[in-house]
């Protein structure tokens, strides 16, 4: 409760890439060195500010894909088309440029290791960058609970993370299902078509071992699976949902 | 098209205008009674402005606004009467 009730500030800080890694044809990631980082918990975001020569400011927010335990802070940037700052961020910055953000921020979409009961992880598109830093946090501290992702994205070359997800997915404890909305590959098992009661219903837990269920993607994404989950008896305030959309004018 | 987002999207500004976290914190809509965390309101962060609703009623419940680095925030509708218990510390 200290954490969350304490006054403090939130400043804006620089940050140096000391990483940048292709994830997808779309998604870029960039590790930061954060002299003035403060540590974060898994889930929370931060907010980017870019400031042209002119003085015009544009600022998003995103979600932080490591965990607290991991060295540096790593971000995820999934590239919208005529977006205003995320182009800048997955085609321009290099390694050893700066940025300029502020956080961590949220208190609400977060997960923490010494919560009991299962956690259900469900994510569309670049939705799996913050259920991704609860993943790393869950393997740093191999508490005794059960955890599933299941994970929707246009392709198998669009699924973030792919190689990292089935190396979590050997652990005994982590359950990790797919589901493809466009492509398929020959042989493909997984689930095709949107995270629907059809895909639930085989992959989330009853209601009754009480999951803590997180739910984050595209504002349609997380409103379907949502309600998907509702029909199928889960309860609605143990469901924790995290939206994102373009912003700014 | 209009988006639709929730509340963590003005979780850095309303830290930065309330000095402490606020998405945990539950507020009552003055039109329909319901009860939410801000992290479960409705926002448009699109419009002139941001505008935030009531997830049930959708009256107007928060509107914020940056003018040269302040924050303007207004509640029309929304009173803050508790804070969530945070899962864990930092």
């Amino acid at each position: 409760m200290a954490g969350a009730a304490l006054p403090g500030r939130l400043s804006w800080q620089l940050g140096r890439v000391v990483d940048t890694i292709e994830e997808t044809r779309r998604a870029k990631s960039l590790v930061l060195d954060l002299p003035n980082w403060q540590g974060h918990r898994a889930g929370q975001h931060v907010d980017i500010r870019l400031t042209a020569d002119d003085g015009y400011q544009a600022q998003r927010g995103y979600s932080i894909a490591s965990a607290p335990e991991d060295d540096g802070v790593m971000l995820t940037v999934d590239r919208l088309e005529r977006g205003e700052v995320s182009p800048y961020l997955t085609d321009v910055i290099e390694q050893g440029d700066e940025l300029e953000l502020r956080g961590p921020i949220g208190g609400y979409f977060v997960w923490d290791a010494s919560q009991s009961g299962p956690l259900l992880l469900i994510s569309g598109g670049s939705g799996i960058v913050p259920l991704r830093a609860m993943l790393r946090h869950w393997a740093a501290a191999r508490p005794a609970v059960e955890v599933r992702l299941l994970h929707s994205a246009r392709s198998l070359d669009d699924v973030i993370y792919r190689d990292e997800l089935m190396r979590l997915a050997a652990f005994e404890e982590v359950d990790v299902r797919i589901a493809l909305t466009r492509a398929w590959p020959d042989g493909w098992r997984g689930h095709r078509g949107r995270v629907d009661r059809d895909f639930l219903d085989g992959a989330a837990w009853p209601p009754r071992d009480q999951p803590h269920i997180y739910v984050c993607g595209p504002t349609a994404f997380v409103e379907a699976a949502t309600a998907a989950l509702v029909e199928t008896g889960q309860q609605p305030n143990t469901i924790k949902t995290e939206r994102f959309g373009p912003t700014g004018n | 098209m209009t988006y639709v987002l929730d509340g963590n999207a003005i979780a850095g500004d309303l830290f930065a205008a309330f000095g402490h976290e606020m998405t945990t914190v539950v507020g009552r809509c003055r039109n329909c009674g319901t009860a939410s965390p801000v992290a479960e309101l409705c926002v448009y962060a699109r419009a002139p402005g941001t505008v935030a609703r009531c997830s049930t009623c959708h009256a107007v419940v928060m509107v914020l606004v940056t003018i040269g680095g302040e924050y303007h925030i207004h509640l029309p509708a929304y009173e803050f009467i508790e804070e969530v218990q945070s899962s864990c510390e930092l």
